[in-house]
């Protein structure tokens, strides 16, 4: 058994910036408090933004029409490709356009609950609160959400909610809203606001005097490797969801600059909490090197079933009525096939886990259209569902509206993240985080369109107010030499570890390691978790590690385009990161959220929180490589939503 | 199934490059282009050998990163983007032919990988709505024609992925920067800076060393998102229009 | 921001601005409004600008041909029809014109457009294959068919223009006695050699298929194109160029076939 395991508990850590007071003033009250930078002086401060998604084109734009110096990275040769642009649904905002009741409160009041009692009410409440003009600042840019004939905005409901806040451009939200934000942040750097650093990697972060002053990035098309210096940085790098490698996550999606600030001190909370999306295409094979995601809405209409016997490996139009099982509709005959995401995964994972899958390897369930379509009709199927039906079918050339699609649970979304107070700073002063990329407004669950609320909330609205309160307090000092000696270690440190990786020369590819790691962490750390399975990833990973730096082969040099190198040095974070998931899964001996332990359940198979022992944030501080970390929790108090356990039998 | 690929291969910007042949066994029908092409770089990379750099990030159609040129068509056989495209529109025993985009303004990085950051260029140069943040008013101050707000998504759902230069025989990049200009021009928040928008990102255009127009069509064709053609007419439209009234200011 | 001393890679990438096939590296931005250059500058520097010249010479040079198709026509009603109304081309407008100056206005014109459409059409093409300058390995039948007969289909009209005028208007290589004026006899003439009629024919089909598209392509250019007018316009091309091929390809084939002699 390692050692891993047996870590040590440190002091709370507490979030000294949020207000006090009733929550809906707190937001006003903290923007009051900060101290301001006066214009003419924001020009001289630069601050460093990693990441172009929705957080961080958001922010880089703002943070240039404030007047700052903003340099800015993104690992995709356009900032207009980050993986934000792949989200499908929508984003929620409080307009109540409709009047359907409601209104700020119940957002937050949704949200706190969708997200298991685990998350800060402050927090959500401000989310709540700029929503709305979220929306106005999307329409101003000219993003071009779906409108009624009478040229309104239309919204609808999402995710089981019972109000339509959810707003949308099609099923490419995602798509347009980063778009906006992409031109903004392209109007500051024609401008000259912005010095962008396309196709450009964030390898470690340098901390001077215990402040965040600077990055070391490689140039991925060269391969050179610099210092970029700051006032201030701000990671806006996105989710950790490709440790499980298959994900839906795009490719290169990764935790480097995350993982980077935590190994040089800032504390990483809730790593455990990871979303696992109920509708995705299932894999066809062991070639499969992502995964799809089909929109949530599907299962307003589609049933859900498998076979009744193991094994079963008849056409779905020749197994009768009777030898089916529509499994949801059994358990949870109240919610049927619309129960929360996190309970439809783990009963598809249960199935599949009897035996009773469905296609390649046993692993999807039916979900069927035919009754749909058989009441509605055809037509009406199609006006509703049919790009996502071309979409299906396009990827596993089965028709949809002759065969029931096949569906499986794939990871999509990680609410952890890097530690935040409410001004979305870590624990490294002058380090901060937003977007996926902290752990802040989602507790222990994300409901369906909150992302990008959280991400475009962070980046236009939240940070750019807070960063100024750190900013005035610490101002701008002298450039850093690149002779400092901080920077030179953090620089050889750099150097060492690529070039470690490339003279290792050994026989295995980046990508064999990643996959195996990613099955280990699906296996064990995935929708279901017990004590014995986390112990015994806990005792593979160092050994996957150890292996790794044996036998991993990375050809080519490290001064050229070399994508291979790229991969490799992802995959070194991964196999630390995916330690800390195991640990944390291990240590909250509860279940919550998108977190499961089968330990912690109620008698019929819910997922049971235990508030008096868990009822906290927990964030761990990194100590040395396959080293036990520290933990320090944040408690957590509700003095608005009650917590009640969920239920939907 | 088992195929023989032909790849470009080219080091880096200065370098020649040259067509080189592999064959690959075992491919699934199943398999994207892209993950066939992974199956390639791991069996390359075990032999020592350098594996073919592709840009490629989402694998769903809607990043844009994917950008090759397959037996002569950008983005292959099918119209859809080179991850979307699945082994099974091609024959057991294929030779395929692999190629970056070809295009003055979009110089080969390495292999299958090319610099577009002309592209970006020309959306600075004024492809968005100035909107500083805070500014903005209610949202539904200013209603929006659900006809125009459907014209302007049509044309926003351009992924800026570059197949229409790709394809053009003049390299001509009219499709992507038609797209955006009618994307924001018919918005009637994008209505102040509509003549600046098409005049300057027209200017960057050229200025990239795009071609010009000749109306072959290829560009739509070419495109995964569908960008209908007349998308170009509507910004020659607009340019025309700007001219007039830019020079009677 | 220092760079730092970790790798020497630079040697192997050119420097973005001077690397082979590199389009210009990053411009700034475009003057904004209130510094732009005259509208004549702006529209004869930009593509669109010249595609907008070619379009409006081109459809001046069509209004022309439609002219000049009809014109031809007359031969069918004998010598005096013909005769007469060249010598009306040149008493065109008076008395508050001179002998010939409609004409001469007409001329200078035309060859203003011809001109702007070739010089135009030159710049462009140039222009058009630098920001193509590799080729695929793998060929395919492109529909650049269109690209490429307004090209070759443009350089053989620029030819024949040439020669026509120097065969009917000047007389300088007209196969009879040439006799100004008499454009009856002269054109019966000139169609009674074979390789006239060879030359003249080749160019009308040129002429079909070069106004073919580039009248659906002037439309485009000028912005009258869109998906609805789309089918009127092209319907539009087939028929102009379609009756403007007829027209002009019934005079040598009378002529040959001694319907008019």
């Amino acid at each position: 058994m390692s050692t891993y395991a047996e870590y040590a508990t440190g002091a709370p850590v507490v979030d000294t910036k949020a207000p006090s007071g009733p929550v809906n003033e707190r937001w006003d009250k903290r923007r009051f408090e900060a101290k301001l930078v006066n214009p003419a002086n924001r020009r001289k401060h630069t601050v460093i933004v990693v990441g172009t998604g929705l957080a961080g084109g958001s922010a880089g734009a703002t943070l240039a029409e404030q007047g700052y110096h903003v340099v800015q990275f993104c690992f995709q040769d356009s900032p207009r490709r980050a993986h934000s642009i792949a989200a499908q649904g929508g984003i929620n905002a409080a307009k109540n356009y409709r009047n359907d009741g409601d209104s700020i409160h119940r957002l937050f009041y949704d949200t706190v609950k969708g997200g298991d009692f685990r998350a800060r009410e402050s927090n959500v409440h401000r989310l709540a609160q700029i929503s709305v003009e979220i929306i106005d600042q999307c329409v101003a840019q000219g993003v071009p959400f779906a409108r009624e004939y009478g040229g309104l905005l239309d919204t609808r409901s999402f995710g089981g909610v019972q109000v339509s806040r959810t707003f949308y451009a099609r099923g490419q939200t995602g798509q347009q809203l980063l778009l906006g934000a992409y031109q903004a942040l392209s109007r500051q750097i024609a401008a000259g606001n912005v010095e962008m650093h396309a196709r450009t990697e964030m390898l470690d972060l340098i901390v001077v005097d215990g402040r965040a002053r600077g990055i070391v990035a490689r140039d991925l098309i060269t391969g050179k490797i610099d210092t970029y210096f700051a006032d201030a940085v701000v990671l806006a790098s996105g989710g950790y969801g490709n440790v499980f490698y298959l994900s839906t996550n795009a490719m290169n999606s990764n935790a480097t600059a995350i993982w980077r600030a935590h190994r040089r001190g800032a504390y990483f909370a809730n790593p455990c909490f990871t979303q696992i999306h109920p509708t995705c295409i299932p894999r066809t094979g062991d070639h499969q090197s992502k995964l799809t995601l089909m929109s949530e809405s599907l299962r307003n209409d589609g049933r859900i079933w498998v076979p009744k016997a193991k094994g079963d490996t008849r056409p779905a139009a020749e197994i009768p009525e009777d030898e089916r099982d529509y499994y949801l509709e059994r358990i949870y005959p109240s919610f049927g096939n619309l129960v929360p995401r996190d309970i439809a995964s783990r009963a598809a994972k249960n199935v599949c886990d009897e035996g009773r899958g469905v296609g390649p390897g046993g692993q999807g369930v039916y979900l069927d259209f035919a009754d749909a379509i058989q009441r509605m009709g055809r037509k009406a199927v199609e006006a509703k569902y049919g790009n996502l039906f071309d979409m299906y079918q396009r990827i596993t050339d089965e028709d949809p509206y002759e065969v029931p699609m096949r569906i499986y649970p794939a990871v999509h979304y990680t609410m952890g993240g890097l530690w935040v107070d409410y001004d979305l700073q870590t624990t490294i002063p002058g380090l901060f985080a937003i977007g996926e990329a902290n752990f802040s407004d989602h507790g222990a669950n994300r409901l369906g369109a909150s992302a990008l609320m959280q991400g475009l909330a962070d980046g236009y609205f939240v940070l750019p107010s807070t960063i100024n309160d750190y900013l005035a307090r610490n101002p701008h000092q002298d450039e850093l030499s690149t002779e400092h000696p901080v920077v030179q270690e953090v620089l050889a440190e750099t150097e060492d570890r690529l070039n470690l990786l490339l003279s290792v020369d050994g026989d295995r590819t980046p990508d064999s390691f990643h996959r195996e790691l990613g099955e280990l962490m699906w296996e064990f750390c995935g929708m279901a978790r017990t004590e014995t399975g986390l112990r015994k990833a806990l005792e593979r990973i160092p050994q996957i590690r150890e292996e790794f730096w044996r036998r991993i082969k990375v050809p080519g040099t490290g001064e050229e385009f070399n994508q291979s190198l790229e991969k490799a040095n992802r995959i070194v974070d991964y196999l630390e990161l995916a330690e800390l998931m195991c640990l944390d899964a291990l240590h909250r001996a509860e279940s919550c959220g998108g977190h499961f332990r089968e330990e912690s359940q109620t008698a019929d198979g819910e997922a049971e929180r235990k508030d008096e022992e868990f009822s906290y944030a927990a964030a761990w501080e990194f100590t040395d490589t396959g080293a036990s970390p520290v933990l320090h929790k944040e408690e957590l108090t509700f003095e608005y939503v009650h917590p009640t356990q969920r239920s939907y039998a | 199934m088992k195929l023989t690929l032909r790849v470009w291969r080219q080091k880096n910007a200065g370098a020649d490059g040259a067509m080189s042949t592999y064959e690959v066994d075992g491919i699934s029908p199943d398999m994207s282009f892209l993950e066939m092409l992974d199956t390639l770089n791991e069996e390359l990379i075990v032999k020592g050998e350098d594996p073919v750099a592709f840009d490629h990030d989402c694998r769903e159609g809607i990043c844009g990163a994917c950008s090759l040129v397959i037996n002569g068509d950008a983005h292959g056989p099918e119209r859809t983007t080179s991850c979307q495209l699945h082994m099974r529109s091609f024959q057991d025993g294929d030779t395929i032919d692999v190629e970056p985009w070809r295009a003055a303004a979009f110089p080969v990085v390495k292999d299958l990988v090319v610099d577009r950051s002309a592209f970006d260029r020309i959306i600075q140069a004024g492809g968005y709505i100035t909107a500083p943040t805070g500014a903005a008013p209610e949202a539904h101050a200013t209603p929006v024609p659900k006809p125009d707000a459907d014209f302007a998504f049509e044309h926003a759902e351009c992924i800026g992925c570059g197949a229409c230069v790709a394809a053009c025989p003049n390299g001509s990049a009219m499709l992507f920067t038609s797209a955006k200009v009618n994307h924001l021009n018919v918005l009637p928040q994008g209505s102040p800076e509509r003549e600046t928008r098409v005049l300057d990102m027209v200017d960057q255009m050229d200025a990239e060393g795009f071609g010009g127009c000749t109306l072959t069509g290829e560009c739509a064709t070419a495109c995964p998102k569908g960008i209908p053609l007349p998308s170009i007419a509507a910004m020659n439209k607009e340019w025309l229009r700007a001219q007039r009234r830019v020079a009677r200011r | 921001m220092a760079p730092t001393v970790i790798s020497m890679a630079l040697a192997t990438r050119p420097d973005k601005d001077t690397a082979p096939g590199k389009a210009p590296g990053k411009r700034p931005s475009p003057a904004r409004s209130g510094m732009r250059p005259s509208l004549v500058r702006s529209v004869w520097d930009s593509t669109i600008g010249k595609k907008t010249v070619m379009a409006v010479s081109g459809l001046i040079m069509l209004g022309y041909l439609v002219a000049h198709m009809i014109g031809n026509l007359k031969i069918f009603f004998g010598p005096e029809d013909i005769n007469e109304y060249a010598h009306w081309l040149r008493t065109m407008g008076e008395p508050v014109l001179h002998y010939e100056w409609a004409l001469w206005l007409v001329r200078i014109v035309l060859v203003a457009a011809v001109v702007l459409h070739a010089v135009s059409a030159y710049q462009l093409s140039r222009r058009d294959i630098k920001a193509r300058p590799a080729k695929y390995v793998h060929k395919r039948k492109r529909a650049s068919y269109a690209t490429r007969t307004m090209r070759w289909g443009g350089i053989i009209l620029a030819l024949f223009i040439v020669w026509h005028l120097l065969d009917l208007t000047t007389g300088t290589v007209h196969p009879g006695e040439f006799e100004h004026l008499h454009p009856y006899q002269n054109i019966i003439d000139t169609f009674s050699t074979w390789y006239s009629n060879v030359i003249y024919i080749v160019a009308v089909v040129a002429v079909g298929l070069h106004v073919r598209h580039g009248f659906w392509s002037a439309a485009q250019t000028l912005g009258a194109g869109n998906a609805r007018r789309d089918k009127v316009l092209k319907a539009t091309a087939n028929a102009l160029a379609l009756v403007l091929t007829l027209g002009f390809v019934s005079v040598p084939v009378a002529v040959m076939t001694g319907v008019v002699s």
